[in-house]
């Protein structure tokens, strides 16, 4: 069986979900995780399964946070993006001389992927050749994850100047005197580095340079309580190393495919999804609240198991890779002796058990 | 984290139950704390949506904006706010006390209290904080003016938050960091800032265990999220329409039922936060604890004090400031954890673990030793200690007893049978016999430390007008200019 017929059955011939960037940021959060490698190189709606599995994911939003973040998006690129544009000639200094709007979203009805992604290469093929264009806005572009291509929806815009792209994110998250969170700027920066790949790779099918799609990209947000914009460029050159570097070691899908059952599928509808799922091999962390549709249910089935990985990194670090609590209980209380590879860890929990008993009865 | 804190999160996930990280509670708990459960809308930096907040439990007061997105509203909200915290902060002065005069002769007092707030989470400091910046620079006059109290507000939540980042401050305290800080349960940290679920850990309702009533918290129809965030399913189907209902009729009734939906998000907050007031009353106070308070009355009556002559908190700290800051916060990190284990000793456990501590029975004792070898002769008293603790300090080291911090000695032979013989040489008293019962006698536990014996000097750094160059020169003192004061808050 190929393996495109073997995927499409693991989908149950359902339509397969697009990637976008978020998921390919998360995907790399938990390279090692076979089960949702399989499922994301399948397309496998997660989001449902999950539900179906009784374990929804509690990734809802806001329609507050969506009115603004469309609100904002749509302010930044009214008429042909001017307010976009004032900021990259006033704010960055940028001298972008005459312009060029593309929306490469925007065509003839219901338009294939594979279509939409065709069109975004003619143009900026013209644009490398030209250097015609200044601004393509929602290209399509594509992107092999695990010896599967996934298509990109990026709600970004590709930005030319000078024969070099630049992707330009619009977020909704505030920049505060010239701060804005922490976490909402690494995750912008994480999906940004994933389209600098993916645009990247389609300009290297084209002929040209990786570099000219620069590592600088430039984060567009409302500055302090305002709706007003401003950019800021952020060097995304540390996402792009931990993205590779995490996609060139995502398992294989055709080795996990493998080592399946001929039979598997995540067919909503089937009885034994439960245990189709736990047929494959998943890895639990606590970050997978944050990235995957299917932590609730792998948290339980983790939690079911007993093992450490349930209570995060640190404790797991800790406890010099004992991976199930009841192990690390029973060496902790003398009860189990350990092999030579546990003795020094075995040592240090019996120490810290001692120690807390005294203080605790003291 | 430790292997010794990991321990105790594998014995809670066995009994099902939270087990203590300290024997003694490390914080000060006001007797009228200022408790705020703070919401704001998705998807803005700071736009308040409720707050409720009170020094009682029978009698919280709920602030709402019904319309969230209208900057009248907000500005009224935010008023009405700085009414009741200004009002705290004053009755929580108390009487003043005379100080000593300092070196320079200058007068000094110190109120006896302070206010304390207490939120749920590290994201309502994070709301309080972003609150303050929006409100601190505001004019009281001109075209853009707000309510007197307004700018005020901003000012002292701005130093509430900036009081939160030091190690051991008790001024604005977060419910969860501070149970964490007490307990470790069974699940990850991740959960543990669900406050729901950690008090579910650590003191769970009748019939349920700490698993059982931890994913009954994670249900936001039964336990809603502690904020300041809401939970999505709810603004969607509860919250927007009540919104929407407001914006059409702008009744009374319908600002009721904005008010009363809100309120019931914040209710179980709320009690969950003075369940967790009890629990922490519960424990007995750390030797510490009403030291540290006191410097936060200090630093209490040094704000209040020159609250009016004094501007906003600048946008950016200054680098000198910004350096001493940090300077500071470490050296205030690394006193804290001294005084906890000095007052604790669970926490000392931890030192012990990691070899800077070492307890033990006394095996041989001579308190009356002398060292005759100088020109007079000193009280010099030997002390074996038989310890099975995996020591990593070297011969040599200063160290002092946990119990009494005053009784120094030195290490002068770790033998192989995991005997460390000390010869003590101060805290005796001032004779060549020590004061009956500072020697510990042999068979008596004890516990020794090379933990805070060491002085810290205070750090050096140029003073304002000194910045240099490269730090871009002395600061401005900040003034708020009319762009501030017109900033929007949309
Ligand atoms: S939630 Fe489950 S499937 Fe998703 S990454 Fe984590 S372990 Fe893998």
């Amino acid at each position: 069986m190929t393996h495109d017929s073997a995927l499409e059955r693991l989908r149950g011939g359902a339509e397969p979900r697009n990637h976008d960037a978020r998921t390919i940021a998360a995907l790399t959060a938990n390279p090692g995780c076979a089960r949702r490698g399989i499922m994301d190189a399948a397309g496998v709606d997660k989001d449902a399964v999950a539900r179906r599995l009784g374990f929804p994911a509690p990734f809802g939003q806001s329609q507050f946070a969506i009115t603004r973040g469309n609100a904002f998006e749509a302010q930044v690129k009214a008429d042909g993006c001017a307010e976009l544009l004032t900021l990259l000639r006033d704010r960055l200094g940028l001298d972008v001389p005459e312009v060029a709007y593309d929306d490469l979203e925007v065509v003839a009805g219901n338009e294939s992927r594979e279509l939409r992604h065709a069109r975004t290469r003619r143009l900026l093929e013209r644009a490398l050749s030209s250097g015609e264009g200044t601004l393509f806005d929602h290209p399509l572009l594509r992107l092999d994850i695990a010896g599967q291509p996934a298509y990109l929806e990026p709600d970004v815009i590709a930005f030319q100047l000078g024969g070099r792209f630049h992707i330009i994110e619009i977020k909704s998250f505030a920049v505060i005197d010239g701060q804005a969170e922490p976490e909402q700027v690494a995750a912008a920066a994480r999906q940004s580095a994933v389209y600098v790949l993916a645009l990247r790779r389609l300009l290297e099918e084209l002929g040209a340079p990786a570099e000219r799609v620069s590592h600088e990209v430039f984060l567009v947000c409302p500055e302090n309580f305002s709706n007003r914009p401003t950019a800021t460029p952020l060097d995304v050159r540390p996402q792009l190393a931990v993205l590779g570097r995490q996609l060139a070691r995502l398992t294989r899908v055709e080795q996990i495919v493998g080592g399946l059952p001929d039979d598997l599928t995540f067919e909503l509808e089937a009885e034994e999804l439960p245990d189709a799922v736990r047929t494959v091999e998943a890895r639990y962390a606590p970050e997978c609240m944050a990235s995957c549709e299917m932590a609730f249910f792998c948290r339980d089935e983790a939690r079911a198991c007993g093992g450490t990985g349930v209570l995060g990194k640190a404790v797991r670090d800790d406890l010099g890779g004992v991976d199930s609590i009841g192990t690390a209980l029973a060496l902790a209380d003398g009860s189990l002796d350990p092999s030579p590879d546990l003795a020094e860890t075995a040592e240090r929990l019996r120490t810290a058990a001692r120690l807390r008993r005294e203080a605790l009865t003291a | 984290m430790s292997v010794l804190s990991s321990l105790a999160q594998l014995e809670a996930v066995a009994t099902g139950r939270a087990q203590p990280l300290a024997t003694v509670r490390h914080c000060h708990v006001a007797a009228e704390p200022l408790v705020m459960v703070p919401l704001k809308l998705a998807g803005e930096a700071a736009a308040p949506l409720a707050v409720m907040l009170g020094t009682e439990r029978a009698e919280p007061t709920l602030l709402v904006v019904p319309q969230p997105r209208n900057r009248d509203l907000r500005f009224a909200f935010a008023a009405d706010l700085a009414k009741l915290v200004l009002e705290y902060v004053e009755s929580s002065r108390g009487a003043t006390e005379e100080l000593p005069p300092g070196k320079d002769g200058e007068e000094r007092v110190r109120y006896g209290g302070a206010p304390q707030l207490l939120v749920p989470n590290r994201a309502g400091v994070g709301f309080l904080r972003m609150l303050g910046r929006s409100t601190r620079f505001r004019r009281t006059d001109g075209p853009y003016a707000v309510d007197p109290a307004v700018p005020r507000l901003g000012r002292w939540l701005t130093w509430f938050a900036d009081r939160h980042d030091k190690p051991g401050a008790c001024l604005l305290m977060t419910m969860t960091e501070t149970l964490r800080l007490h307990w470790a349960t069974g699940q990850s940290s991740l959960e543990d800032g669900n406050l729901a679920a950690l008090l579910g850990w650590i003191d769970p309702p009748d019939g349920l265990d700490g698993p059982a009533a931890a994913a009954r918290a994670e249900d936001p129809v039964t336990c809603p999220p502690a904020g300041p965030a809401t939970d999505p399913t709810f603004d969607n189907e509860v919250l927007a329409p009540a919104i929407a209902a407001y914006d059409q009729s702008g009744d009374d009734r319908a600002e009721e039922r904005v008010r009363s939906v809100l309120d019931g998000q914040l209710r179980p907050t709320w009690e969950l936060m003075w369940d967790a007031i009890g629990l922490l009353r519960a424990l007995p106070e750390g030797a510490s604890v009403a030291a540290r308070w006191e410097r936060d009355r200090d630093s209490f009556t040094w704000y209040h004090s020159t609250f009016d002559e004094s501007h906003p908190q600048a946008r950016r700290d200054p680098a000198v400031r910004a350096a001493r800051r940090l300077h500071d916060l470490e050296r205030a990190q690394d006193a804290y954890d001294a005084q906890r284990a000095f007052d604790d000793p669970l926490v000392m456990a931890e030192h012990r673990l990691a070899g800077q501590a070492f307890g033990g029975v006394v095996t041989e004792s001579e308190p009356t030793r002398l060292d005759e070898s100088g020109r007079r002769p000193k009280l010099r008293p030997h002390l074996r200690v038989a310890t099975e603790d995996p020591l990593q300090l070297d011969v040599g080291t200063t160290v002092c007893d946990a119990a009494r911090p005053a009784l120094k000695g030195k290490i002068i032979e770790i033998d192989a049978a995991g005997g460390v013989l000390l010869e003590l040489t101060g805290g005796m008293g001032r004779k060549l016999v020590p004061e009956p019962g500072v020697v510990p006698e042999p068979g008596r536990r004890v516990c020794f430390t090379s933990l805070g014996t060491g002085s810290w000097g205070a750090a050096k750094f140029p003073e304002r007008e000194d910045t240099p160059w490269t730090h871009g020169g002395p600061p401005e003192e900040y003034v708020p200019t009319d762009e501030d004061a017109a900033e929007e808050w949309s």
